[in-house]
């Protein structure tokens, strides 16, 4: 069933938001599309909260300008958007029972006593509160009031629900299991979600497209695979995951693809992996490790500097021999034992899973 | 073991302090109370059966009531503009919340006799301007003690509804506003209840400082609406009979413990001390 009226569009044109002479937000263009769930991630203090505040109008941009379904919105109060919101730390009554909680805004609406009761049972049923509706929030779990907090913001059939943070105090199987409730919650209303999080495999997880802020910037808009694999610039690349950056020279195009030297080692490059520049990306998942040279793919010779056992993949820290060093992970059943600190030995990659930064 | 001791330690002269300065004298009113003139509880039996003691009981606590009722809505009022005014607000409020602590409570007091007074200011004024020709009784009355007493009390109110709204959460009020609730709405079915705990406890607050009120009745109230305290102090001072007045004094004592019982145990103290 499809409970939100409608899902709505928005598109931020140019948004900027000053305080002072700090630029909390600059230039921020971007559509959102109709049923999207669109992740807000970047690093504490990148302008995603004000972003999502000037989105739900609790906040005016200083520049730029918000429409919903094309119409101006920039100036219009929150309380006349009527989007779900999810604050960080739930923003609960405290004094009102899981009940009341969700159906303050259908109160608000001025709907009728039965109308409310159905859908307030619909919700509780939804989000799995039966049972807990006569408590009052400081008689439940995190995870609980969590799934007030979406119900009460779900259940009035918001076009657009945002939520910052949800899940950040919750601890790691409870976010797990919430990120399944929210994916499932955004495919049954058919609502335009945005989400904010400064967890980068949360926003991977749930999204249909990441947006990743750093300092108030938009650095890139695309799918999660996209952004993992083919992050715009280095904060996009590094922000995601570890990633091996390794200096190139003479990087030039050659047939359907491009070569490179670095250090002794001729590198060949994939023509998917861009406008050669300086730097070759690659990230550790991508990189193996053997004691022999391999015959086939790019290949440097190390010198292995540490050995980290994380159960079902092992990690080396390995530096190139008079260059960078570089982090690999390897399935721990596939790593041979006589990879030991000191030892010598080579990385090998396919030459598509390099890309120029 | 060593981990209760030591708190123990610290706070044991305190403790010594309060028993000496508090516990003591208690103890030994009363035991007056018992026994002067001679031991019975004849003095007990005079405290609730003398009209005229009985009706400054009932006098004292509708005053109180009324000034309660008063300072706390004050209060409320300033504490709202102290917590979420704009700056130049915020600084009005608080010079206007800190300033009275500076005068002392006969100054005051005595500024209230210089405006109500039928010479005051203000009867002087209306007569002038020729609102009233007789003028209006605003003092050495009940109207000018709860008058009085208001105006001491607020400031004290102010503190703990002040602590409760800045402990508020902001997002809450953003929550509902979000889902379109009206700012009177939010007032009323947010804002007002999660501040209730500092409401009930600015009452209670000035509710047991205003039954021991002395200065400000005595002065205001003419020797006409005699409060407890001050029938206190006559009784022992004055008539001299120290058994009643220590019989008194008790009494006070038992109805301010049944009182603070009764809203420990129904007004939920959890949110009250949180
Ligand atoms: N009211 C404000 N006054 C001044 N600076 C602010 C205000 N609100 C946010 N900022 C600044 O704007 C930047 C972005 O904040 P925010 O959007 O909350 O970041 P995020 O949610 O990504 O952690 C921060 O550097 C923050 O200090
Ligand atoms: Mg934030």
């Amino acid at each position: 069933m499809q409970i939100a009226k409608q899902a709505a569009e928005l598109t931020a044109q140019g948004i900027g938001r000053t305080y002072g002479d700090f630029h909390a937000l600059d230039d921020i263009s971007l559509t959102i599309g109709r049923g999207e769930f669109l992740t807000l991630l970047g690093p504490s203090g990148s302008g995603k909260t004000t972003f999502l505040m000037i989105l739900a109008g609790f906040d005016r941009p200083t520049s730029g300008t918000l429409f919903k379904d094309g119409a101006d919105v920039t100036r219009l109060p929150a309380e006349k958007r009527a989007f779900g919101m999810v604050f960080q730390g739930y923003a609960l009554f405290p004094h009102m029972s899981v009940e009341k909680n969700i159906a303050f805004p259908l109160q608000i609406q001025g709907q009728s006593g039965t109308q409310i009761q159905s859908r307030v049972d619909d919700m509780i049923d939804r989000v799995g509160l039966r049972g807990h509706e006569k408590k009052r929030p400081a008689d439940l779990s995190g995870g609980q009031q969590q799934r007030v907090a979406l119900a009460r913001a779900l259940v009035f059939g918001p076009s657009v629900l945002l939520l910052d943070e949800p899940f950040s105090a919750l601890d790691k199987n409870l976010r797990g299991s919430m990120q399944d409730e929210v994916r499932r919650l955004h495919q049954e209303t058919g609502t335009t979600f945005v989400f904010v999080t400064h967890d980068q495999s949360e926003a991977l997880a749930l999204s249909t497209r990441v947006a990743i802020f750093n300092q108030g910037k938009l650095q890139q808009v695309a799918s999660p695979r996209d952004i993992y694999e083919r992050p715009a610039n280095r904060f996009v690349a590094e922000f995601l995951g570890d990633i091996n950056i390794l200096p190139l020279a003479g990087a030039a195009m050659n047939g359907n693809g491009a070569v490179a030297r670095c250090g002794e080692q001729q590198i060949r490059i994939a023509s998917a992996a861009g406008a050669p520049t300086a730097h070759l990306a690659i990230r550790p998942e991508h990189m193996a490790l053997s004691t022999e040279r391999p015959a086939a793919g790019n290949v440097l010779p190390v010198t292995i500097e540490a050995v980290t056992y994380l159960g079902p993949m092992t990690r080396f820290a390995a530096r190139v021999d008079a260059g960078p060093s570089l982090v690999l992970e390897t399935p721990t059943h596939a790593t041979t034992p006589n990879l030991v600190p000191g030892s010598h030995a080579w990385v090998s990659w396919k030459e598509e899973q390099g890309y120029f930064l | 073991m060593r981990d209760i001791l030591k708190p123990a330690l610290l706070v044991g002269p305190l403790l010594l302090f309060l028993a000496a300065a508090y516990v003591v004298p208690f103890l030994g009113v009363l035991s007056w109370s018992f026994t002067l003139p001679e031991p019975g509880l004849h003095n007990y039996a005079n405290a609730l059966t003398d009209e005229l003691i009985l009706s400054v009981f009932l006098r004292t606590f509708r005053i109180c009531l009324f000034v309660t009722v008063f300072a706390v809505i004050a209060a409320y009022a300033i504490a709202l503009v102290w917590v979420r005014g704009t700056p130049a607000q915020r600084l009005a409020a608080e010079v206007c919340i800190l300033i009275p602590f500076w005068i002392s409570v006969l100054t005051r007091a005595f500024g209230w006799v210089a405006l109500l007074s039928n010479r005051g200011l203000i009867n002087t004024w209306l007569t002038q301007l020729g609102v009233i020709s007789e003028p209006l009784t605003l003092v050495r009355n009940e109207f000018g003690v709860i008058l009085g007493m208001t105006h001491f009390l607020v400031p004290f109110a102010v503190f703990p509804i002040a602590s409760a709204m800045r402990s508020l959460d902001e997002r809450v009020l953003l929550a509902a506003r979000g889902m379109g609730a009206s700012r009177a709405r939010t007032f009323w079915q947010v804002f007002l209840p999660m501040t209730a705990p500092g409401v009930l406890g600015a009452a209670i607050i000035v509710f047991v400082f205003s039954l021991g009120f002395f200065i400000t009745p005595a002065i205001l109230g003419g020797g006409r609406s005699v409060m407890a305290a001050e029938l206190i102090y006559l009784r022992i001072f004055q008539s001299p009979n120290w058994g009643l007045g220590a019989a008194i004094s008790v009494l006070m004592m038992v109805v301010v413990g049944l009182l603070l019982g009764l809203l420990m145990r129904y007004a939920r103290p959890k949110s009250m001390l949180s």
